[in-house]
């Protein structure tokens, strides 16, 4: 029987085929362009446009950044090495990078205190950027301002250290009674150190001699970069804590300080900052005792803050509104009274919600810094528009100027929206 | 035999006002109160002796007196003898201009960025995510002082309009290109109707006006034909007629001419001008926002569902129908609202016109108004008004737009 069947069937495989290669157009680079690139006749269309337009951008650049000039004194040296050909003068910032950096004023023997509080800075924000580290590294970012500002001003040692026994002190009658009762503790905390502060503006003339450490530097000798750096981290750091208050302030259920709250926040982001700095330029020091003199950084960094913290605020708000009823119940289920159920519960909730917005608004912050330039102080903006662009040397570099700003500037806010996306997906708890 | 009685009748304690939940926030907010009130009196009692001490005082009288200085870019006349409120109101009239110029074109960048970036084009997706990139990044600030300084570096001087054979000529020798800014044709008629030109362009306002309500109803009557017959009629030449006939007899009534800008003495002559400073803070105001707007409209279409592009797809529509007809509609709901902020953005930032001379409100009334008469409080709390007015208006207005396209659900 089985003779029969063989011969009945004219053909069996014995075998399988081996599968064929798929053909070219279907494999590797050629099936990714096809797919890619030349989809369909208006895909390749705009393709070829974009090629038409990065070759634009690069042929014009690139010779451009290629031959440049590192290594003259002034535009018409530069202009001699290059001969009539296309070429960047980059030396003006190989010549004047110290200015560029910190300014045409801060004295130069000290350029070591401003990159030592940049180094500084580093391991100070570390613990509060990436939680791994361990938590007794905050203790040097605590420390960190009251150093950083003895580095850059310099002046007497003592500044410093008083500032920082009130916040001590401060830290300590809250540690003491906070736990019981939170409202006695906070503002327990805040009279202790307006008491050390006070006592110690009256001893501090009788002790502090001339004998100073590092040389006193005024603020309005601060420039360049580092001027734009300062002004971004202080009001940042500083606007948090106020941004957060604000917030709750206005999702309070006293109609007092709701209004207050509001006010102040939609008035403040009703208006450009650049209106906000010419108060502090001009209309701020109407409002301080007749005979203090409080100087201009001062006055925009309290400026800034204030603008920023508005925005925060918003951004806060928003993260207060997306959490769930549920939450806010079952905190007060638990017993907890409002500090409790807001340090424990809300906040951390909601703040991990607006990490995104918040960054947004930090970067912002750190672009607006440029805005002072207009009101006359000499940042990054403000040094290549002033002494550099005006000065016999160097008239007429725009683009090598204008491209290094634009450059730093690009480098840091890229590097501070990745780290935001990095934390986002840090964060993202829920499963999706 | 009663064993539940009313629990005992305290009397107010001065502890109730921190430890009661019925008293507290009466308590936080006298306190509140108190402190507010000390503030302001603290701050004002201190404005009051600077104010002495400098021999100054709060008065807006300086509106009235000639500003004696010349502002180029302007909308309304304007002389050096005219006054400090007339100077402010041509830097209203600027920054108006301004802003919506830059909210207009930000808007088409922005939307034309931000779909492109969803495109199946891998090198057009990833230019655009560099567009986007560089743009954010970087202060607006340094942009609009890049675009400043291609106008004037990179664009021939008037002078080089000039003679036999000259190094730069004009565009269909009606456009001129020029460092100082770009000259355009002005359009005018020779015999209007009114005697005044303003009257004139309202007239072909109106004209465009009843052009739009005729191809409203050509689209009603052509849904109803659909409707009743199963049939769209073909629509496009009527509406092609309706917008081109009642403006090509208006035109050809009053006589429609143009102004061309000319090369006199050292400069041109004639025609609009579009300043330097005007095109440097539209272009980077544009751009920079343009990428911002991107972002949220990719956030928006990214934001609806894979469902509805797979459903309408399954309707048999085409790529592009999809997007106009399903997608569209509902990401604008996502879209609108920060494009709002967006507007916002544009108007507080056209502020920096200070920084490349254009004279809007910033620079008019609080630059120089402010420097010539001293008059520091009275400028900037009005300069504050202003944009205050303005944000609210913007944002007033916008969520009325918002609320009626809301999703209406039950």
């Amino acid at each position: 029987m089985s003779d029969q069947t063989t011969n009945s069937i004219a053909f069996v495989a014995k075998s399988t085929i081996p599968a064929s290669p798929p053909p070219a157009r279907e494999t590797g680079v050629i099936r990714w362009l096809r797919v890619n690139l030349f989809a369909t006749p208006g895909i390749s269309i705009l393709t070829l446009v974009a090629l038409w337009a990065i070759y634009t951008v690069l042929s014009g650049v690139l010779p451009w950044i290629l031959n440049g000039v590192w290594t003259t004194d002034s535009l018409s040296e530069c202009r001699e090495v290059l001969q009539g050909k296309v070429g960047a003068c980059f030396s003006v910032l190989t010549e004047r990078w110290n200015q560029l950096l910190y300014g045409f004023k801060y004295p130069s023997d000290q350029y070591w205190r401003p990159n030592l509080a940049l180094l500084l800075f580093f391991p100070a924000a570390a613990p509060v950027l990436f939680f791994d580290l361990p938590r007794k590294l905050l203790i040097f970012t605590a420390l960190y301002p009251f150093v950083a500002f003895w580095l850059i001003w310099g002046g007497p040692v003592s500044a410093p250290l008083l500032a920082l026994a009130g916040f001590v002190a401060g830290g300590a009658v809250f540690q003491r009674f906070g736990k019981a009762n939170f409202a006695l503790g906070f503002f327990g905390g805040i009279a202790a150190a307006v008491v050390i502060w006070w006592l110690g503006a009256l001893l501090l003339p009788a002790s502090g001699g001339d004998n100073t450490l590092l040389r006193q530097v005024p603020s309005r000798d601060l420039g360049g970069f580092m001027l734009n750096m300062m002004l971004g981290i202080t009001c940042v750091s500083l606007s948090l804590p106020l941004g957060i208050a604000l917030a709750l302030g206005r999702k309070s259920d006293m109609p007092l300080i709701k209004g207050i709250c509001i006010v102040f926040i939609e008035f403040v982001r009703g208006v450009p900052l650049i209106t906000l700095l010419f108060v502090a330029s001009v209309m701020l020091s109407y409002f301080f005792p007749p005979e203090s003199t409080v100087d201009l950084f001062l006055r925009v960094v309290i400026m800034m803050t204030m603008f920023s913290a508005a925005y925060i605020a918003e951004v806060i708000r928003g993260g207060l509104a997306a959490l769930p009823k549920g939450q806010y119940e079952a905190a007060d289920s638990l017993g907890l009274d409002y500090p409790q159920a807001m340090r424990l519960i809300i906040l951390p909730q909601a703040l991990k919600i607006s990490i995104p917005g918040i960054v947004n608004v930090a970067v912002g912050l750190f672009k607006d810094t440029t805005l002072v330039s207009v009101i006359s102080m000499f940042d990054l903006v403000g040094m290549i528009r002033g002494p550099i662009l005006a000065s016999a040397d160097w008239k007429g570099v725009y683009w090598e100027l204008l491209g290094f700003a634009a450059f730093l500037f690009f480098i840091v806010c890229y590097g501070i929206s990745q780290y935001s996306q990095w934390l986002e997906r840090r964060l993202a708890t829920d499963h999706r | 035999m009663s064993t539940l009685s009313d629990p005992p009748k305290l009397g107010f304690r001065p502890s109730m006002l921190i430890n009661d939940t019925r008293y507290r926030s009466l308590t936080f907010q006298v306190i509140a109160a108190i402190v507010l009130a000390l503030a302001i009196w603290y701050l004002g009692n201190n404005l009051l002796q600077n104010l002495k001490a400098a021999g100054l005082n709060i008065s807006y009288g300086f509106f009235s007196t000639p500003a004696g200085y010349d502002i180029n870019q302007r909308l309304v006349e304007y002389t050096s003898q005219s006054s400090h409120a007339r100077a402010a109101l041509v830097g209203v009239l600027n920054t108006l201009l301004v802003a919506f110029l830059a909210c207009i074109t930000a808007t088409v960048l922005g939307v034309i960025a931000g779909v492109l970036r969803l495109s199946n084009n891998w090198l057009v997706s990833k230019l655009m995510m560099v567009y986007v990139e560089i743009f954010r990044n970087i202060p607006v600030l340094i942009w609009i002082i890049i675009i400043f300084t291609i106008m004037t570096a990179s664009l021939p001087a008037p002078n080089d309009f000039r003679g036999e054979d000259p190094q730069a000529s004009m565009l269909f020798s009606s456009f001129a290109f020029t460092n100082r800014g770009i000259y355009t044709p002005l359009p005018f008629f020779t015999s209007g109707i009114f005697a005044s030109a303003a009257l004139n362009w309202l007239l072909v306002i109106a004209g465009l006006g009843l052009s739009w309500l005729v191809t409203r109803r050509i689209g009603h009557w052509a849904t109803a034909r659909q409707e009743a017959t199963g049939l769209r009629p073909k629509t496009g030449l009527w509406v092609l007629a309706a917008w081109l006939l009642p403006l090509v007899l208006l035109m050809l009534v009053m006589g429609l001419s143009w102004e061309l800008p000319e090369l006199k003495g050292f400069n041109f002559q004639g025609g609009i001008k579009i300043g330097g400073p005007l095109i440097a803070l539209w272009f980077a105001l544009s751009i920079y926002t343009g990428a911002f707007i991107a972002e949220n409209v990719r956030a928006g279409i990214q934001a609806i569902s894979k469902g509805q592009t797979e459903a309408a797809a399954a309707l048999g529509l085409r790529q592009g129908r999809i997007m106009n007809l399903v997608i569209l509609p509902q990401a604008l709901r996502v879209i609108i609202p920060p494009l709002i902020s967006q507007y916002l953005n544009i108007t507080k930032n056209s502020s920096l016109a200070i920084a490349v001379g254009y004279a809007d409100i910033t620079a008019t009334l609080g630059g120089i108004t402010l420097n010539q008469t001293g008059r520091a409080i009275e400028c900037v709390l009005l300069l504050m008004l202003f944009y205050l007015t303005a944000s609210l208006l913007i944002s007033a207005g916008m969520n009325i737009y918002n609320a009626s396209i809301k999703l209406k659900e039950r």
